[in-house]
């Protein structure tokens, strides 16, 4: 846990934030301080010096030229729903919530592109343009709350992103705001860039390169026909075998992800509940849309690869209320794992597809030698795995096995070949894993790269990289 | 070249650098010895590939090739990911891929000699851009050779990353301004069970509003493309539009197409289809020059008007789902600046992909860049290339 003193901030600042952006939307009393000491991961914690709510673009702009002249720190922040301790800021540092600037700017169904502030919520956007036939794919599990800012900050993703893509596929163009109060454009409506991939670049820098203000993001037809299928598994491995031969035969699901029996055990027994029989070592949700026919012509082959790898029970579902009901025990299976503890880690990271049933097994010795409750709930299709702690923060035994667990399970992914984190970030939590997944020269290149952007280093200073790890990029030595 | 530097090279680092007057290192480690090498002693160097895309008449001390990178290091079939050096072809990677019935789907313009090096640093994606994305989308990370000679290692070979900052992305579309890409892992797909092409035949405008229908109806293609007679080798424009997947999948969306579009198609055979990939293929370099459009979709038929009145007559590529759109033909530095100034003013950029090097000198790649973007790249170039060692006009002088 890391908790920060309280504010070093002046009354001057106080005084000239309120008069930019109105005295409300300036919070700076503890108590109010305090609802903003976390995000959606528990084992970090730190208590911002100011926190400013900006309701327009300018006076996102005029508050960054005013924290630049003072040389004050900021955190950019969305509804403060990362998982990685991304959008916590320092006693020292002014916390920028962005969820006032809410307003979906333009739709253009013909084109189909709109145009949002960043602290629209993610689901709101879909539901603005159903109307139209169309829909926002990424769809991170707390896409009711989390706001397309924080998406594209931390380049979110979610079940459907196997076969569409994770955020930055589909944002085409962003209007930003840089740490000294200037403004650049990058991206086109299409996404053909003017220069290179600035936007690409910019998504998932995690708030140290500045402030989206403007977002632009492609908009997918709702496909015509869509077919889930429920399949349990008496054996883990199984069900990642069955991951393997559906990636192999060439088709690719909208979804296919994977609860494992501790996880399906907290569903079963929430309001969440799917139905599934609880002995089960592990479910697979594989959902695939399109065309009628095309659908039909998957699922014929779906179906059979499921039970050719073991399945004991393949459930088709194709209205929506049933699909509904599968997919809400999957989206909520967090809430559901949240009450078999006081509190619950999330973690986060990639492995190549063929490593999934390796990985799941060492996961399990690792929950076995630290005796504590490990759940896996995961986008299984890209090999992007959440293993879920379930601990209480208040006995140091358990808090350090936390610690411990998220280690060994961040190496053994590393060794596999994978990544530290597939769609959380970085953040505060992962840092010290940087240098194990990066080469000192990729990590000083990283760091010189957002000197570009902000060459003070006050755009959520202390993420992403550890302490001290920054070399100076042109006296480097060769690799 | 400038006398004597590729020799003095070879002397410093080997006599089997050079490849007749390139230099051509065969590994990573070569390239990083003679990249610091040649920014050490001041002298500037164009890049390539097999030399099929680019021009090559850029002014330069010295000619660095990814020629001799032509190793497919892995493929994963199990994991949909290939590792190879930059200067494996596209024709070389398919045949690679094949026996493990996997693709990588991207079908560059240009000849199949092109590497996936080039492909990448040019960004030129072709008509499957509507099914699977843009090149970007097509690799997950890439080791890259700085012009100091330091080895940077970026992304990774899994297909969901977030580590870090997602410098691929600087180089996909950077026409190697930001270092030499010497190694790729490549996403694959595995191979539809089938795959088929249709093609219609007639007027602009009645191909452009069955176009319009197909991608209105939703039906599933991987790529929807509008070609000119000179793109198309024909007499009249062609829509052509192209399934992957189950049979019986492809056969029903085609049928939708037929009825969605209300127009005559016909249905390739294998080696027509081939053969017409190929025509595609080449006459994307059919001119002196090449370059690219993104224009939203319901703004391409008047994109098309403007590119016909500005450019004139050449080889025309439409991405009807993408509003990506191809151009080949000749074209003189004013004529195309004054066809940039009018898209800046519909917010279309106009990306330079291949041209004599007086085209590109004045013109640049992209030309003026956008609100802000200047400042930014400016500070990138010299992040990445201080000396100036890579000779790449980005901006041009008249852009």
């Amino acid at each position: 846990m890391t908790t920060s003193p309280t504010p070093a901030l002046t009354a001057d600042l106080l005084g000239a934030l309120s008069r930019l952006v109105g005295s409300r939307w300036v919070r700076h009393r503890p108590a109010e301080l305090a609802t903003y000491a976390a995000d959606g991961l528990p084992t970090h914690e730190s208590r911002p010096g100011l926190v400013v709510l900006p309701g327009s673009r300018s006076e996102v702009a005029a508050v960054l030229s005013l924290l630049a002249e003072r040389h004050v720190p900021f955190v950019p922040r969305g509804a403060g729903t990362g998982l990685s301790g991304g959008a916590l800021a320092g006693g020292d540092a002014v916390l920028l919530t962005l969820t006032r600037l809410n307003r979906i700017l333009r739709i253009d169904p013909a084109s189909r592109r709109a145009v949002v502030e960043p602290g629209v919520i993610n689901a709101h956007l879909s539901q603005a343009v159903a109307r139209f036939g169309l829909q926002y794919v990424p769809d991170p599990s707390s896409q009711t709350a989390c706001t397309i800012g924080g998406n594209v900050a931390e380049n979110a993703g979610g079940p459907h992103c196997l076969k569409y893509g994770v955020t930055t596929n589909h944002i085409t163009a962003l209007e930003v705001i840089l740490p000294d109060g200037s403004t650049a454009t990058l991206g086109s409506p299409q996404g053909e860039p003017w220069g290179p991939d600035l936007v690409g670049l910019f998504l998932g820098s995690e708030g140290m390169f500045g402030v989206a203000v403007e977002i632009t993001v492609r908009l997918e037809p709702t496909p015509r026909d869509i077919r889930t299928l429920f399949a349990e598994f008496t054996q883990l491995r199984a069900a990642s075998s069955a991951v393997s031969a559906i990636i192999a035969s060439g088709i690719v699901p909208a979804a296919l992800e994977m609860m494992d029996q501790s996880c399906l055990e907290a569903v079963e027994a929430s309001i969440y509940a799917t139905g599934a029989r609880t002995d089960a070592a592990a479910v697979l949700l594989v959902e695939l849309d399109g065309a009628p026919e095309a659908v039909a012509a998957e699922a014929a082959v779906v179906e059979p690869l499921l039970r050719a790898n073991g399945a004991r029970s393949v459930t088709v579902a194709t209205s929506e209320p049933d699909r509904a009901r599968l997919w809400l025990g999957r989206k909520k299976a967090f809430g559901a794992l949240g009450r078999l503890a006081p509190d619950l880690a999330v973690q986060d990271a990639v492995v190549p597809r063929s490593a999934l049933p390796d990985l799941l097994d060492q996961i399990a010795a690792v929950r076995d030698r630290l005796g504590i409750r490990i759940s896996n709930v995961f986008h299984a299709g890209d090999g992007n795995l959440h293993p879920c702690i379930s601990f209480d923060r208040r006995d140091p035994r358990q808090a350090a096995a936390v610690v411990t667990a998220n280690r060994e399970i961040m190496e053994a992914c590393l060794a596999a070949g994978g990544s530290i984190t597939g769609e959380h970030g970085v953040g505060s939590d992962k840092r010290e894993y940087m240098p194990r997944a990066f080469q000192p020269a990729a990590l000083d290149l990283m760091c010189e790269v957002r000197r570009v952007f902000d060459p003070d280093g006050r755009a959520n200073p202390g993420k992403v990289f550890p302490a001290n790890v920054c070399r100076e990029w042109r006296r480097g030595d060769r690799q | 070249m400038k006398a004597g530097v590729a020799a003095a090279l070879a002397g410093a680092l080997g006599p089997a650098l050079l490849d007749g007057e390139a230099v051509a290192p065969r590994s990573v480690e070569e390239m990083a010895g003679a990249a610091a090498l040649a920014t050490e002693q001041g002298w500037q160097w164009k890049l390539s590939g097999r030399g099929t895309w680019v021009t090559d008449d850029p002014p330069a001390d010295l000619e660095l090739s990814t020629r001799r990178l032509t190793r497919v290091l892995s493929i994963a079939p199990a994991d949909l990911v290939a590792t190879v050096e930059s200067g494996v072809t596209i024709a070389e990677l398919g045949a690679a891929l094949r026996p493990h019935r996997l693709w990588w789907p991207v079908d560059p313009p240009g000849r199949g000699e092109r590497t996936v090096g080039s492909v990448v640093a040019t960004a030129t994606a072709g008509p499957l851009r509507h099914g699977y994305g843009p090149v970007r989308d097509q690799f997950l990370g890439c080791t890259v050779v700085v012009p100091d000679g330091r080895v940077v290692e970026t992304g990774g070979r899994v297909v969901k990353n977030v580590a870090g900052f997602d410098l691929p992305k600087l180089h996909a579309g950077g026409f190697g301004a930001f270092g030499v890409i010497a190694r790729l892992h490549l996403r694959l797909r595995a191979v539809p069970e089938s795959d088929t092409t249709l093609l219609a035949e007639g007027d602009r405008p009645r191909l452009l509003a069955a176009a319009d229908a197909a991608r209105d109806s939703g039906v599933g293609l991987c790529a929807l493309e509008l070609l000119s007679p000179a793109a198309a080798g024909t007499s009249e424009w062609c829509l052509a539009a192209r399934l992957a997947g189950t049979r019986t999948g492809t056969e029903g969306e085609a049928a939708r197409l037929r009825v969605a579009t209300g127009i005559a198609w016909h249905t390739l055979g294998h080696d027509h289809a081939m053969s017409f990939r190929d025509i595609l293929a080449t006459t994307a370099e059919s001119g002196s020059s090449t370059f690219r459009l993104g224009c939203l979709t319901g703004d391409i038929a008047t994109t098309l008007g403007l590119l016909e009145a500005t450019a004139g007559a050449g080889a025309t590529f439409a991405g009807m789902g993408t509003g990506q759109l191809r151009w080949s033909g000749d074209v003189a530095p004013a004529q195309l600046i004054a066809l940039r100034r009018e898209l800046a003013a519909r917010e279309v950029p106009l990306t330079i992909e291949r041209a004599p090097w007086a085209l590109l000198r004045a013109a640049g790649h992209f030309g003026s860049l956008r609100n802000g973007v200047g400042p930014i790249l400016a500070r990138l170039r010299s992040l990445f290339d201080p000396a100036g060692s890579i000779v790449v006009a980005l901006e041009g002088n008249h852009g």
